[in-house]
Order: C-alpha cells, then sequence, then structure tokens
C-alpha cells in the first residue's frame, strides 16, 4: 500500500474512535486517550533511531520537554503585549523545527560513539536540558509555567477533544513517516548501520550522514509529541516534563512490541500505554513505572525480539501457511523456495 | 607520465602506524587497469592494513593513494566505493538481518545509484538476482546470511562488493578455510570478472591460488614491501624465501 492511503487510513481509524468516544459521550476517554496516542507518537520516533538503527536514545524525556518547552516559550513571548495565542497545529510544526535542530545537534556530537556510550551522552542531554530550562525564568524555571487554556472550543467542543484530535493526526503522521521510512532507500541503509556500520560504509552507505538523517527525524517527532502538552496538563514542571516516565516508556514500547517494523512500537504503545492509564484509574499512578518495568524483564526474558517477534518465530514454524505471503519487512522470515 | 595515465590504482610512499607501532612504511604501487595482482605476506605483514587504507577504513598519516586519475585522501570509505573501488572483508560481515537479496541490493541502491544511474524496482531485482547467480546463490535469494555456509557466506561477500560495479576489486582472503574445488570456483569467478574489465587485487595465503590467478605477485613483510614482479620470479627472490621459510 502506497503511504497515501496507508495515512488516510490512520486518520480514518483515528476518526473512528474519536466518534465511539464522542457518542458514550466521556471526556475521560479523550483524556487518557490523548495520552496513549502520545506514546504511539514517542515510541515510533524513539523506533526510528533505537529499533531502525540500533541507537538506543535515553534522552526522549528531553525532546518531549523541549517541544513542550517551545510551546510555552511561544506562549508567553506571543502573550506578552495581549496578542491573540498561535494555534497549536503551528506550535507543533515550530516544535518540530526547534527538536529537530537539536536532534541533529545531538547527533553530529555523538554519533561517534556507539553502544552505551551513546545511550549514555543522550542522558546528558537531558540532563543538560533540565537544568537549563531549570534556570530561564522566562518559562517558569523550576516553579513551572501555567497555560490557561480554553476550556471550550468550537466545533469541538470541550477542548480535550480537540487536543485529542490534534494527537490522532500526529500519531498518524509518525506511523505514515515511519512506514515510508522501513520501506525507502533510507530503510535498507539504517538496517546496515544496526547491522554492521563498517561493511556499510563499505558498500558505499554515507553512515553518519544517514544516523544525522534519523536523529533529526526521531528529535522533531518526539518535540511535536510534547508540543500541545502543556494545553493539555495546564500547569508545566521541570520535574515531570524531563521525568523518567517518558524516557523509559518509550524505549519499553517498541521492545515490547517489536523494533523491527512501525507495527511494534504501535502495538506496544497502545498496549503499555492503555494498560498504565488503567492502573491509574484502578490501582494508583505511581505503580505505573513498576508495570512497565516488570513487563520489560519479563519480556526480554521471554521474548526478545517482542510482540514481532514471537508473532515471527511463530510463522516459521509454519511456513506453508504463510509461503505465498511476501514478507512485510526485511527481517520477515520466508518458506524455503 | 605515460604510465601514469594507465594506473588504476597508484599507492605512493604510504606509511601507517598504531602509537608506536610502524604498520606500513613507505609502500609504493601501481596497479594498472585491467591487472591481476596476488598481495601475500606472513601473518601481521600489514595486507590488511593496506587494504584498509586504500578503501579509507583507515586513514594513512603519510603518503598518497590516487585512484582513477584522483587523489583519495580525506575521502570516507563511501565515498572511495562510490568512486570504483570495492573490497571484500577478511571475516564474511553479511547484513544479518537482511535476507540475502537485500543484502545485494545495498550496493544498487547505495553505490550504482549515487554515479547517477537510476534503476526501477524490477531493474534492481533483475541486478541482484543477477549477481546472485554469479555465485550460484540465487536459491537462497530470501533467507538470512545466518542460513548460510561458510563457503556462501564468502560468496555473499564477494557478490556484494560486484554489485557495486567496481572498477577495482580487493579481495581480501576471501578463500580461507575452503576446500579445493571451492577454491576453484572463486578463482574461477574472479577470473572471469577480470576478463569483464575489473582490475582486481587478490590477498590469499593459499599459494596455489595466488600463483594460478596472478599475472603479478608483491610481498609485504613487517609492513614494508620487499618484492614486486612475475609470479616465478618473486617466487625465487631469496628475501622472499627468507621471510616465508626463515634462515
Amino acid at each position: 500500500m502506497r503511504s497515501g492511503p496507508f495515512l488516510l487510513i490512520c486518520l480514518v481509524l483515528g476518526g473512528a474512535v474519536y466518534g465511539a468516544a464522542a457518542l458514550l459521550d466521556n471526556d475521560y476517554i479523550f483524556f487518557a486517550g490523548y495520552v496513549v496516542l502520545q506514546y504511539v507518537v514517542l515510541s515510533t520516533a524513539w523506533n526510528i533511531l533505537g529499533g531502525y538503527c540500533g541507537y538506543v536514545n535515553f534522552g526522549s524525556a528531553a525532546f518531549f520537554a523541549l517541544g513542550a518547552y517551545s510551546t510555552v516559550a511561544i506562549h508567553k513571548f506571543t502573550t506578552i503585549n495581549e496578542t491573540v495565542a498561535v494555534p497549536i497545529p503551528i506550535l507543533v510544526l515550530m516544535a518540530g523545527v526547534v527538536s529537530g535542530v537539536v536532534g541533529y545537534g545531538m547527533g553530529y556530537l555523538t554519533l561517534r560513539l556507539r553502544g552505551a556510550f551513546f545511550a549514555i551522552a543522550t542522558l546528558a542531554l537531558a540532563v543538560v536540558l533540565e537544568t537549563l530550562v531549570v534556570n530561564w525564568d522566562f518559562v517558569g524555571g523550576s516553579r513551572g509555567a501555567y497555560i490557561l487554556r480554553p476550556s471550550e472550543i468550537a466545533p469541538f467542543g470541550n477542548y480535550v477533544r480537540y487536543l485529542f484530535l490534534i494527537m490522532v493526526v500526529l500519531a498518524a503522521a509518525a506511523v505514515t513517516v515511519a512506514r515510508l521510512i522501513e520501506r525507502s532507500r533510507l530503510g535498507y541503509g539504517f538496517a546496515t548501520i544496526r547491522d554492521d556500520e563498517l561493511a556499510a560504509e563499505a558498500l558505499g552507505v554515507p553512515t553518519l550522514q544517514l544516523k544525522l538523517i534519523a536523529t533529526t527525524i526521531s528529535g522533531a517527532l518526539m518535540g511535536m509529541a510534547g508540543a500541545p502538552f502543556p494545553y493539555y496538563i495546564g500547569f508545566l514542571q521541570p520535574s515531570s516534563t524531563f521525568g523518567l516516565d517518558y524516557a523509559v516508556n518509550s524505549i519499553a514500547m517498541p521492545l515490547i512490541g517489536g523494533t523491527t517494523s512501525w507495527v511494534g512500537p504501535v502495538i506496544g504503545a497502545l498496549l503499555l500505554g492503555s494498560l498504565e492509564q488503567i492502573a491509574t484509574v484502578t490501582i494508583s499512578s505511581a505503580i505505573n513505572l513498576l508495570i512497565v518495568g516488570c513487563l520489560l524483564v519479563g519480556f526480554v526474558i521471554v521474548a526478545p525480539r517482542g510482540i514481532i517477534g514471537l508473532v515471527q518465530t511463530y510463522r516459521r514454524s509454519k511456513p506453508e501457511e504463510f509461503a505465498a505471503r511476501r514478507p512485510i519487512d526485511a527481517d520477515a522470515p520466508e518458506a524455503t523456495p | 607520465m605515460n604510465g601514469v595515465a594507465n594506473n588504476l590504482l597508484e599507492i605512493d610512499n604510504l606509511g601507517k602506524r598504531f602509537g608506536g607501532f610502524v604498520a606500513l612504511e613507505n609502500i609504493s604501487l601501481s596497479v594498472p587497469n585491467g591487472e591481476r595482482l596476488g598481495l601475500i605476506g606472513p601473518n601481521g605483514s600489514g595486507k590488511s592494513t593496506l587494504v584498509n587504507c586504500i578503501c579509507g577504513t583507515l586513514q594513512n598519516e603519510a603518503g598518497t593513494v590516487r585512484f582513477d586519475g584522483a587523489t583519495l585522501d580525506g575521502f570516507t570509505a563511501h565515498q572511495r566505493t562510490r568512486k570504483g573501488l570495492a573490497r571484500s572483508f577478511q571475516l564474511p560481515r553479511p547484513f544479518a538481518s537482511l535476507s540475502l537479496l537485500d543484502n545485494i541490493r545495498i550496493p544498487l541502491l547505495y553505490t550504482v545509484e549515487a554515479r547517477g544511474r537510476r534503476h526501477s524496482t524490477s531493474e534492481v531485482e533483475e541486478r541482484c538476482d543477477h549477481c546472485l547467480r554469479e555465485v550460484g546463490l540465487q536459491d537462497k535469494a530470501r533467507h538470512l546470511p545466518r542460513d548460510l555456509t561458510q563457503v556462501e557466506m564468502r560468496k555473499l561477500e564477494l557478490a556484494r562488493a560486484m554489485a557495486a560495479e567496481p572498477k577495482l576489486l580487493i579481495a581480501d582472503e576471501s578463500m580461507a578455510g575452503l576446500t579445493h574445488s571451492e577454491v576453484e570456483d572463486i578463482l574461477a569467478l574472479l577470473v572471469r570478472l577480470n576478463e569483464q574489465g575489473v582490475t582486481i587485487i587478490l590477498i590469499e595465503h593459499i599459494m596455489r591460488a595466488v600463483m594460478s590467478f596472478s599475472r603479478r605477485i608483491v610481498v609485504l613483510v613487517s609492513g614494508r614491501k620487499i618484492a614486486d614482479g612475475q609470479p616465478d620470479d618473486v617466487m625465487r627472490d631469496p628475501e622472499v624465501e627468507r621471510a616465508y621459510l626463515g634462515q
């Protein structure tokens, strides 16, 4: 399927969820659904660098927060003189540019490192950015920042519904981008970086350039996921925006879903995100990370290649049933001819 | 300067050190177009380091490498590959998560297309199939490299290097550990490539293979070139005998 129709299907699916929730007339569904969709974007973005290229980024929270704080900065700046507030879709795009640039910069500084060293460098980036924000008074510093959003917006009604729709579009776009990359020349290049950079260079793959593309796209998407967040939460605080939750979740979700295909992070985010939302309501909001941690440990032991990996292993064990089908991605096994 | 124009590869006073260890010292070597050159030397004599310096995996500190009329100093490995240099690795380095077909696809997408030749999807498939057929792996096109035997892995390594349509192919010990007939297979493949106009540098320990393939042999010992010439002359060279058999 080409990307246009695919994007359309994603949007229709999201629209259907919106419609169903609107019929139930329960705003909590939008409230929780927003968070789940936000994780779809975050984990898909993480997977472009972490899954496709094999570079583990522990700094997802930093990019997410960068998006959120660029919204705060723009909001504060434009409302100083009582000017009109910038519409959220534009804020999302601007946040994408800011965090894309930072992603590029991070890549340029750290991509000579591999494995654990790269991961530590990204963690360091998060600490540096948090320190900057804490000491930047204009966006609230350590006190945090309030964003007063209107409670209603035409024609959606409750403002949360509007934010939910924005996240639907963003998630559909992120997944479409990831899928497009996977099936393109770029995706093959990313896979060679994951497998063997030296051999990739020897065959003409410009590895540094491709890795910079990956950090830029990945960073931009994470920032875009964070851009509407201040409007969602109302009160933005450095310690929670840069929190461990985002970093851990955006790694755990692709790993649980499977990292070799765009489907993996989506499944992981929908599953884990929903589970966390349910746990928040039924048990306690503090237990989320414990659930994520336990699930991650379980999956690393039982299914190191995630849910996608389990499905592939199952297919491999029954080749005749799937012999006629072409693999979805390069990693999918195919029957012996 | 008449000779220079015909030389595809021109190495001039190349030097490479690792800390205090001199891996290569004052290596000068010219390889004319269409040559079949054998590069031999005991373990640790600097053969692979020389290959790495030519291909850009390592950067040489002294001297220059000229290829096809242009100086390569400062160019990265992928830029050199795009100029027409290709190599196979001593230990096969396939892309483990990609099928054989996709392994071959990489140089087509990133090297051949970067030279300005666009392929349609079906053309790419055709080219991949052709390359795999050349080495007899067409039946395993959709398998992953982990399903291959050691010989097949080496064949894949060569097929992938060939897919980049190089002017110069450096085969780094592509026959180590193979049986007699398998060596013959790969030699025949290299000769066929050479007849199509590809210049080949063969690095090998199997002397029978080197002697039957090479029209010229270069011997490296401890990072220095000690002999360069006709195979038979080189083999009779007392210095070469000393290096290989001891005094």
